[in-house]
């Protein structure tokens, strides 16, 4: 039955991809399904699971002028359309970038542009990066592609030590802030160990480099256009499960949206949501559960730059709420919540918050703590909420039960 | 003597394989294909009739035997040089016959260097800078460089080319002020000794990691390229450094991409306390050009002059050929590594005094223009009482001066101070405050 299966699949595949010498292969794989008569045509068990997230686009904006429909590769290809229009010195580079890039973030740009302007590399991402960094430091607008977030890695070392203090270390006589790295980023469910990586945390910890991650289309184009124009080194994480199921009007003119400032698409009593990507998604969808069913009022934060990120927000948020919960794909220990949390937690002088662990195993919420005379925020985060399933834990009774919640601080 | 006679032999064998090959195939030459960017698909047209490989990731012949290709096959690639050890011309159409002051120039600039080393190198000695590295030996390779060189054309460095900076024109005050991290040092005092930079000299600032300019070299000259004001990059780095991931990923990227860059290794034998047969087996850096697709040559750096001429052609024709070129230089590490070493413990002081003695690339400078009559032992002994002083004033005027401003700690991490920079300094200025007396805040600039 499995091999059948696999032949069944990859012939569906070949067939597809070799039109004109694929006959042998398929042929063999129909061949083969003839002989397992229980394969039917649509067997149950070999379906693929489809993520299941529901992407809420944001309401159309007309601040920024005549919008177009688009996905958020194409809100990319948007951005770096107006950018390579703009600025002369643009320049865009990575693996795969002239033909139009893996997601098809790039298409159209070479010929529009040049193929001086937009142009493949070496399979290198050490050398990618240094390469933009050098390109950046000499004046130009170096825009670099690392196909996936998850290869990222050999780049750490141009990014942490070079980029990232290059004008500290020079006395702010050279600097490479006109560099801009792209990358796909996130869970898109099939994308196992290497191709779903959110490697935010790891940058987080640098000073002297930016983090941005979108939620969508048009907040994409508008924090792209502001990490190329920020001079500081910014990362910019493309979620890639949205690159296709995110559509959205975006502008077709360049607009900008502000990095460090996080917005709160939700406003909310009770508990304060915090995430980005994807996740913000996801917490949508978990508001509106927690309303319908327990009747809880969920605040929600789109965080969308990681670094440098906007405590006040969040701070203001959970002075007014009381409670926090962080939602991210990253793995739990030092993913990006701890920093949240813990900053919370100081700035609102707490003293004695639990966390609870282990009550599902995605999920870390936690209860509050007994006394209700002390004005304590509950902090949680969660490691992971997988897109095909989302719940909240039997706790969450004790939460929308308990008595106090703080005042304002 | 017996590593010169193995070598010529290898080469021998090596040469004895090409004429083997190409004796098979009677009179079909190797071609040679040009790779250019941005080639387009579906140029390449097959010619099934004829019995040649059609593989798109390389030109050339079948062969029908079996045979590995020895890597000294062009071993012993050749040292280029124009003077001997005692400094006479070997060629003279190779001599680039500059005029006196030119090389008088050089000539005071390599022993400036060597003055300056040596007084920093005795002030870490003394406590006054917490560390140095000296560039005794390789003064040649820096001085022959810079010479051949635009001031406009931009220099990465690894960490022992302050020659060339001082070629340029950087004043001793400023390397005596990044020494010693002072108000005055264009760093702002927060890189270690000898990290030094230079806008107006196009000099980017040194950071300590290995072989990470080498990729930044390559982005740089393909900015300046698309510029089209004839600049050059040039990146300096170690035989050492060149072991490096990024040194494969900056030659790679710089002739894929067509740079104009001249990549200038100074193989000194050493790297800390490794030599060279443990850092790699092939032949050296330059012969690793050629497997990339770069121009590649190997020069005597102790010799001023060769290390010019090969520097000024590379520069001449990276500009108008838009490709890189390699240029291994090989000298002799004379000093210990840095004040953090003592190389007497891995090699023999009988080998140092070699080097100092038989082959330094001041002497035979010294050699060439005494024989021409531009100068002589009262003009060395004049200039070295003068060079000592220059050194000492600068010295002295930077021992005196205060350190920077502490406010310095945290600006230019981003172009502007974030919110959250800004409360770490109020909080360290707070802490300061409250314990003015554990903290010698006399010593910094108010």
């Amino acid at each position: 039955m499995a091999a059948s299966r696999l032949f069944w699949r990859t012939s569906g595949v070949k067939s597809s991809l070799t039109g004109l010498t694929g006959g042998v292969h398929s042929s063999l794989g129909l061949t083969l399904l003839k002989l397992y008569p229980d394969c039917t045509a649509k067997p149950k068990t070999q379906r693929r699971h489809a993520a299941h997230f529901t992407f809420h686009p944001d309401p159309v904006t007309t601040q920024y002028g005549p919008t177009q429909k688009m996905n958020l590769f194409q809100s990319v290809t948007s951005a770096l359309d107006n950018t390579l229009a703009s600025d002369p010195t643009a320049v865009i580079f990575g693996e795969d970038v002239a033909f139009g890039g893996v997601f098809r973030c790039t298409v159209g740009l070479r010929d529009k542009y040049g193929k001086d302007r937009v142009f493949n590399t070496p399979l290198c991402e050490q050398g990618i990066v240094g390469f933009g960094i050098g390109a950046a430091v000499a004046g130009a607008t170096a825009i670099a592609e690392i196909q996936f977030a998850d290869y990222i890695y050999p780049a750490f070392d141009q990014i942490v030590n070079e980029a990232a203090k290059y004008r500290y270390r020079s006395g702010n006589m050279f600097d490479c802030g006109k560099l801009t790295i792209r990358s796909p980023w996130g869970c898109v469910g099939h994308g196992s160990l290497y191709h779903s990586q959110s490697p935010e945390a790891f940058f987080a910890h640098c000073p002297g480099i930016k983090i941005v991650v979108p939620r969508g289309p048009v907040q994409a184009k508008g924090l792209l256009l502001s990490c190329i124009d920020d001079q500081n080194p910014c990362i910019f994480f493309e979620p890639k499960i949205l690159y296709r199921a995110a559509v959205e009007q975006v502008p077709t003119e360049a607009y900008h949206i502000p990095l460090s400032q996080a917005e709160v698409l939700q406003e909310g009593s009770d508990l304060t949501l915090v995430a980005w990507g994807t996740q913000v998604h996801v917490m949508r969808e978990v508001a509106a559960m927690a309303q319908e069913k327990l009747g809880v009022s969920c605040e929600l934060i789109d965080l969308q730059t990681i670094l440098p990120w906007d405590k006040e927000t969040v701070c203001k948020s959970v002075v007014k709420t009381g409670r926090l919960l962080v939602s991210h794909e990253a793995p739990v220990t030092g993913g990006f919540a701890a920093e949240i949390s813990s900053t919370v937690q100081v700035r609102s002088r707490s003293h004695e918050s639990e966390i609870d662990q282990g009550l599902l195993p995605e999920c870390v919420l936690c209860r509050r703590s007994v006394s209700s005379t002390w004005r304590l925020p509950s902090v949680g985060f969660v490691g992971m909420i997988r897109p095909s399933r989302t719940s909240l834990s039997p706790s969450t009774s004790q939460i929308s039960g308990s008595a106090s919640r703080p005042s304002s601080a | 003597m017996a590593a010169v006679r193995s070598v010529k032999k290898l080469y021998g064998v090596g040469l004895r394989a090409i004429r083997q090959n190409t004796a098979l195939r009677g009179t079909t030459l190797l071609q040679q294909r040009s790779f250019r960017v941005g080639r387009a698909l579906g140029q390449q047209t097959f010619d099934t009739s004829a019995e040649k490989p059609q593989f798109p990731g390389a030109s050339a012949e079948f062969i029908d035997h079996l045979e590995f290709i020895q890597p000294n096959v062009i071993s012993g690639i050749p040292v280029y040089r124009v003077m001997d050890r005692q400094g006479q011309i070997i060629n003279p159409s190779e001599d680039p016959q500059l005029p006196k002051e030119t090389v008088l120039n050089f000539y005071q600039k390599m022993t400036l260097l060597n003055t300056m080393d040596r007084i920093l190198y005795e002030s870490q000695r003394q406590g006054r800078i917490s560390f140095y590295m000296t560039n005794y030996g390789e003064e040649g390779t820096h001085i022959g460089s810079a010479a051949a060189l635009d001031p406009a054309d931009l220099v990465f460095g690894q960490y022992r080319e302050a020659g060339v900076l001082m070629y340029r024109g950087f004043p001793l005050d400023m390397f005596m002020a990044q020494c010693y991290a002072n108000a005055d040092d264009l760093g702002k005092g927060r890189q270690m000794p000898v990290h030094y930079g230079s806008k107006d000299l196009n000099f980017v600032t040194i950071s300590s990691p290995l072989a990470t300019q080498i990729p930044q070299a390559a982005g740089a000259a393909y900015a300046v390229k698309r510029e089209n004001t004839n600049r050059v990059v040039i990146c300096y780095f170690g035989e050492g450094a060149a072991s490096e991931g990024d040194a494969h990923a900056g030659f790679n990227f710089s002739t894929t991409l067509e740079c104009p860059l001249i990549f200038f290794c100074r193989n000194n034998g050493y790297a800390i306390s490794t030599p060279t047969n443990e850092q790699y087996r092939g032949d050296g850096i330059a012969a690793r050009g050629p497997g990339y697709g770069l121009m590649s040559i190997r020069v005597d750096g102790n010799d001023v002059f060769a290390v010019y001429n090969a520097t000024k052609e590379a520069r001449r024709r990276a500009v108008a050929e838009n490709q890189p070129f390699l240029i291994e230089a090989m000298t002799y590490r004379i000093g210990h590594h840095s004040t953090s070493d003592d190389s007497s413990a891995y090699r023999s002081v009988d080998e140092v005094n070699y080097w100092d003695k038989q082959d330094h690339p001041i002497s035979r400078l010294r050699h060439y223009m005494t024989a021409r009559g531009w100068w002589d032992e009262d003009e060395e002994r004049a200039w070295r009482k003068q060079s000592r002083k220059l050194v000492m004033v600068a010295f002295e005027k930077a021992e005196r001066r205060l350190k920077p401003h502490p406010d310095l700690m945290f600006t230019d991490v981003y172009d502007e101070m974030t919110p959250e920079i800004v409360k770490q300094k109020e909080a360290m200025w707070r802490h300061v405050q409250q314990y003015k007396e554990h903290y010698p805040l006399d010593l910094y600039e108010k």
